[in-house]
């Protein structure tokens, strides 16, 4: 499996997603400088990691949206292959209209860092295939503008296709305010596109690799796409 | 000529105008004005520190240069240092807390070493205090968004509330880094003929002057500084540290020094004068951001987010290029020469001239007066049976644990992205923070503390009980402390009784570092901390930092099981003095702290690792704030577990709960391991309360609290 | 010539303002009981190289289209010196 992780001025993830995949599935990550213009031959998944791009400023990810590199990445989940954004990269992702929506500041109007549970509503796509339908794992948050926010029809046509793949929820698995640490519409954590190739989460699985550090359950996100790979699924985003 | 306007005494010139042959003129007097502030200089404090013991077989790097370094082993350091930011938090608190929190990065960074952690010391005041919710929160936001977008994970810290630092909050930033021992970058390694080059942001006039700002006691019109303030760039900051960390990668750095107080000119005149060569600096070649910036505006400006680097002059291309990757401003402004004169040239001509040893260290130092304040031993005096014992006991214990100091502060350090770079094994809201370093078995264990009330009442018994208190926390994790830092953040040096106290505190801090072994690596001072209505306690804030040697050696604390023995290691009669249960009942501060003996303390801290070690216990946690009473809380809520405890000593109940201070430690020790338990720690005071079990924690004859509550207060889920 | 144009961005109406909610009722507590609402956006300056302020105009626009402005939620207003 043939991973990228771009990396934008003011990323400060990145170096942890290379680790929690190398540390997962034993393999190599490349990294890809957002001047770049191509991508490394033959990339099965590329990763757009969380940070402060740009300092976050005028908004999270509106400028790294417009880095050079994007125009590899768009045809690259253009042609169907893997990407996931996760935390500042879901922000970049729906900045580039790649995925529906927008990231708002969090309820609270304060930056949250706590673990969090999610529970896994959707299986069927390439990042989630190894988890069981309403699963319950622990992803921490960390971040400032995490409320996902989607008109109201375009809301409805999302959760009728399926396209909330993660949503906030107790231990236990149950909805409520209290579970919902940003506010986002739904208690929605994370999406995917129709095409099944593109994923956003503010949750970081990165952050769920090891024991030591609190918990194991994002080891099954990797190895969901490593697996799904194996099976024959879109190498290289070609069809 | 008029020296006073630029914040230089009399002596000062004088020894200034000896040096030089002649008179300094108005750029160089503005220079000294700045360098020779007690900030930059230290001259009130510089023959103080030197109570500090700073060797140790740990210790790679000492005071004296951007942070110190020990050793983890296997050719790795850590460097660290907490450094305050105190004068600019009071008048801009957000950009005051972010700038400080940028500045002891960039020291970590100077020395090689890529920041994995840091930590911050919060002091304020009042909560009903007008300033106070205000002031809190504009620091607390300023430490997050800066230390969250560089991606430093903030990993623990010390808040407290009292009302002599209502309009003195305190912010008090501690990183560490990691560095391999053959890759530090030395401040003194510069040789003539090389380059002097600034990195970083463009310099415009931020914080000018600053450094003087934080020199004076906060006046009324402090609000007519507000220029004087810098303003951080965290985004530019995280593209500095990335350049840094490559240039020195890629061997093309000679040296490098963070520009902090007095920006241009404490930095290269530090290279300096630590490598024993001249400089020519020429200003006309600074990026500037501001138009018609005089020499001395550039000299001095604080612009943030600037690093001063010694370049090979075969070596100024790459440079340029990493520079321009990272999107940052990169210009020769100078060269190294052989002597020891440091010049500065604006458009050709020369402006300033100065012996680059006389700009650093060639203050004469200040020895203020001190005494003992007259009615000292009389704040001793204490009335302990005219103190009633608790009628309510649970309502006495409620209202301890809701004191502002003791409360909980996940209100706090949940807007701290505290695991960022994947290394947090236990982060804030514990009592000791514990990283894991990739790639190895051994965990870096740290604590931030303070105790600015026993500080008050015995300034020396209080500044070793500070010491201490970090290295017994540390201990009973099962980590060996290898050094620390300090703040030490303290009133006037000008009022006699005050300049006492800092001296006192000094010794006592230092008898306790020679009695555990723990010198101190580096350090920083804040003086001056009071304002018209009053000045603050002495607050000397101590960052320890600690080596585990693997994951299994870690003793954690809030682990109770049913059935464990429950014991408390220490005297059983401790101090109410100064203690937060006396605070939560309003009373003032009086009677005399515990008394420090070395003897105990290294006795305590060797039983206490050996008893992690041998894993002779299940959990474990030293008394602080609160004494025995928040231990047995807090572990009961940690744990989700109760207690039955009984205390059959003579003292008085409320003594024995809620006094603080010595060697003591709470730990739940499995059945099967209680002969061994009891080996380790015969001979040093021992005593059996109970087991642990059930949903309530109770203590015979004092209070008796459902597990639930509190589990309530301290948001266990 | 450089012309100096001013941009206002607000979000738009239907998108909950959580930064004006939270002002407002700061506001309120301080004693403003006069206070109705409050919305909180953004204000950019540019000053763009244009031969009239109506080319100037054009090249806000674009620059909002293309960066300044999230049109899924905000929406914007432009003035131009000298028009």
């Amino acid at each position: 499996m043939k991973t990228a992780v771009v990396i934008f001025p003011g990323s400060n993830c990145d170096r942890d997603v290379i680790h929690s995949v190398r540390d997962t599935l034993g393999c190599e990550v490349e990294s890809v400088w957002h001047r770049e213009e191509r991508l490394p031959e033959e990339t099965d998944l590329v990763i757009l990691p969380g940070g402060f791009s740009y300092g976050d400023y005028l908004r999270s990810g509106a400028m790294a949206a417009r880095s050079p590199v994007m125009g590899a990445v768009k045809e690259h989940a253009g042609r169907g292959g893997l990407l996931l954004g996760i935390c500042n990269g879901f922000q970049i992702l729906t900045e580039s209209r790649l995925l529906p929506g927008v990231l708002l500041p969090n309820k609270t109007l304060s930056f949250i860092c706590r673990p969090c549970f999610l529970s896994v509503e959707n299986t069927e796509t390439p990042f989630t295939g190894l988890f069981r339908k309403g699963q319950v794992v622990q992803f921490p948050i960390a971040h400032g503008d995490g409320l996902f926010f989607l008109p109201a029809d375009e809301l409805d046509d999302l959760e009728n296709r399926g396209g909330a793949v993660f949503r906030y929820v107790s231990p236990r698995g149950d909805s409520g305010d209290e579970w919902n640490p940003n506010g986002s519409v739904n208690n929605i954590a994370g999406i995917v596109n129709p095409r099944g190739n593109i994923l956003g989460l503010m949750p970081h699985p990165e952050r769920a690799g090891e024991a030591i550090l609190g918990g194991e359950d994002g080891r099954l996100f990797w190895r969901s796409v490593a697996s799904f790979l194996e099976k024959g699924g879109r190498r290289h985003g070609l069809q | 000529m008029d020296f006073s306007k630029y914040g230089i005494k009399k002596e000062e010139f004088a020894a200034a105008e000896a040096a030089l042959g002649r008179e300094p003129n108005e750029c160089e007097l503005r220079i000294l004005g700045v360098m020779w502030s007690e900030h930059c200089s230290y001259k009130s404090t510089k023959h103080l520190l030197k109570h500090f013991p700073t060797r140790g077989p740990k210790v790679v790097l000492g005071p004296g240069e951007n942070a110190g370094i020990v050793d983890l082993g296997d050719g790795l350091g850590a460097a660290f240092k907490a450094e305050s930011h105190n004068h600019p938090s009071a008048v801009a608190p957000y950009q005051g807390a972010a700038t400080g929190v940028g500045g002891i990065i960039r020291d970590i960074l100077a020395l090689g070493a890529r920041p994995v952690a840091s930590m911050d010391g919060l002091f304020f005041g009042d909560p009903e205090h007008p300033r106070t919710g205000h002031l809190s929160a504009g620091i607390v936001k300023g430490v997050g968004d800066y230390g969250n977008a560089v991606g430093v994970p903030t990993i623990g810290g010390k808040t407290a509330y009292d009302p002599c630092y209502n309009e003195n909050p305190l912010l008090n930033a501690f990183c560490i880094g990691l560095v391999e021992l053959d890759m530090i970058v030395s401040s003194q390694t510069a040789r003539p003929g090389q380059l002097v080059v600034l990195l970083g942001s463009k310099t415009g006039r931020d914080g000018i002057a600053g450094a003087a700002f934080a020199s004076v006691e906060l006046s009324e019109d402090a609000k007519e500084s507000r220029p004087s303030i810098q303003i951080g760039d965290p985004f530019a900051e995280k593209m500095l540290i990335e350049a840094c960390l490559e240039l020195k990668e890629k061997n093309l750095i000679v040296s490098m020094q963070d520009m902090g107080a007095a920006g241009i000119t404490s930095s290269s005149s530090e290279v300096a004068a630590k490598s024993g060569v001249g400089m020519k600096l020429h200003f006309d070649r600074v990026p500037l951001r501001a138009a018609d910036m005089e020499p001395w505006e550039i000299a001095l400006s604080e612009s943030q987010e600037r690093m001063l680097l010694i370049v090979e002059p075969g070596n100024m291309d790459e440079v340029s290029s990493v520079a321009r990757k990272w999107e940052l401003d990169c210009a020769v402004i100078g060269e190294t020469e052989e002597g020891d004169d440091y010049s500065i040239f604006f458009h050709g001509e020369k402006v300033a001239s100065l012996p680059a040893t006389l700009i650093g260290d060639g203050c004469p130092p200040i020895h203020w007066p001190a005494e003992k304040p007259a009615d000292f031993e009389t704040r001793w005096d204490f009335d302990l049976d005219g103190l009633p014992v608790p009628g309510d006991w649970n309502t006495a214990l409620l209202t301890l644990l809701g004191n502002p100091s003791m409360a909980p502060k996940h209100w706090i350090f949940e807007q701290y992205d505290s695991m960022v770079q994947l290394n947090t094994v236990m982060g804030p809201g514990h009592p000791v923070s514990v990283l894991r370093i990739k790639g190895r078995e051994s965990l870096i264990a740290l604590v931030l503390d303070a105790d600015p009330w026993k500080c008050g009442l015995d300034p020396f018994g209080g500044g070793a009980e500070t010491v201490a208190r970090t290295v017994r926390t540390l201990s009973v994790a099962g980590a060996e402390s290898l050094g620390l830092t300090d703040c030490l953040n303290f009133p006037s040096p000008e009022v006699p009784g005050q300049y006492w106290a800092l001296e006192e505190c000094i010794r006592g801090m230092a008898a306790a570092c020679e009695a555990l072994c723990c010198p101190v690596v580096s350090g920083n001072v804040s003086l001056y901390n009071e304002t018209k209505s009053g000045a603050i306690l002495p607050t000397p804030v101590v960052g320890t930092v600690g080596l585990i040697p693997s994951s299994g050696d870690f003793l954690p604390s809030g682990a109770w099981e049913e059935g464990d023995v429950l014991f408390l290691v220490g005297p059983c009669n401790p101090s109410l003095a100064g203690s937060g249960y006396i605070r939560s009942l309003g009373l003032p501060l009086r009677g005399r702290p515990l008394v420090f003996s070395g003897e105990a303390e290294r006795d305590f801290s060797e039983r206490a690792v050996r008893t992690a070690r041998k894993k002779a216990a299940r959990s474990g946690r030293a008394l602080t704030g609160g004494g025995l009473a928040a231990a047995l809380a807090k572990d009961a809520a940690e744990s989700g577990s109760g207690a039955r405890i009984a205390l059959g000593v003579p003292t008085r109940k409320d003594v024995v709960l809620f006094g603080e201070g010595g060697a003591r430690a709470l730990y739940s020790v499995p059945m099967s391991r209680v002969p061994l338990f009891k080996t380790i720690w015969s001979g040093y005071p021992c005593l059996e309360l109970g087991r642990a079990g059930g949903d309530i924690l109770s203590v015979e004859g004092a209070f008796s609290l459902e597990v639930s509550r509190l589990r309530e207060i301290w948001r266990n889920r | 010539m450089l012309r100096h144009v001013h941009i206002f961005v607000q979000l738009k109406d239907g998108v909950l303002d959580i930064q004006g909610k939270a002002v407002a009722n700061s506001l309120v507590s301080l004693g403003h009981g006069s206070l109705g609402s409050a919305k909180v956006g953004k204000y950019i300056q540019l000053w763009i190289d244009a031969d009239s302020p109506a080319d100037a105009r054009k090249e806000a626009e674009k620059m909002c289209d293309d960066l300044l402005v999230n049109p899924i939620i905000e929406q914007y207003r432009i003035e131009v010196e000298g028009e």
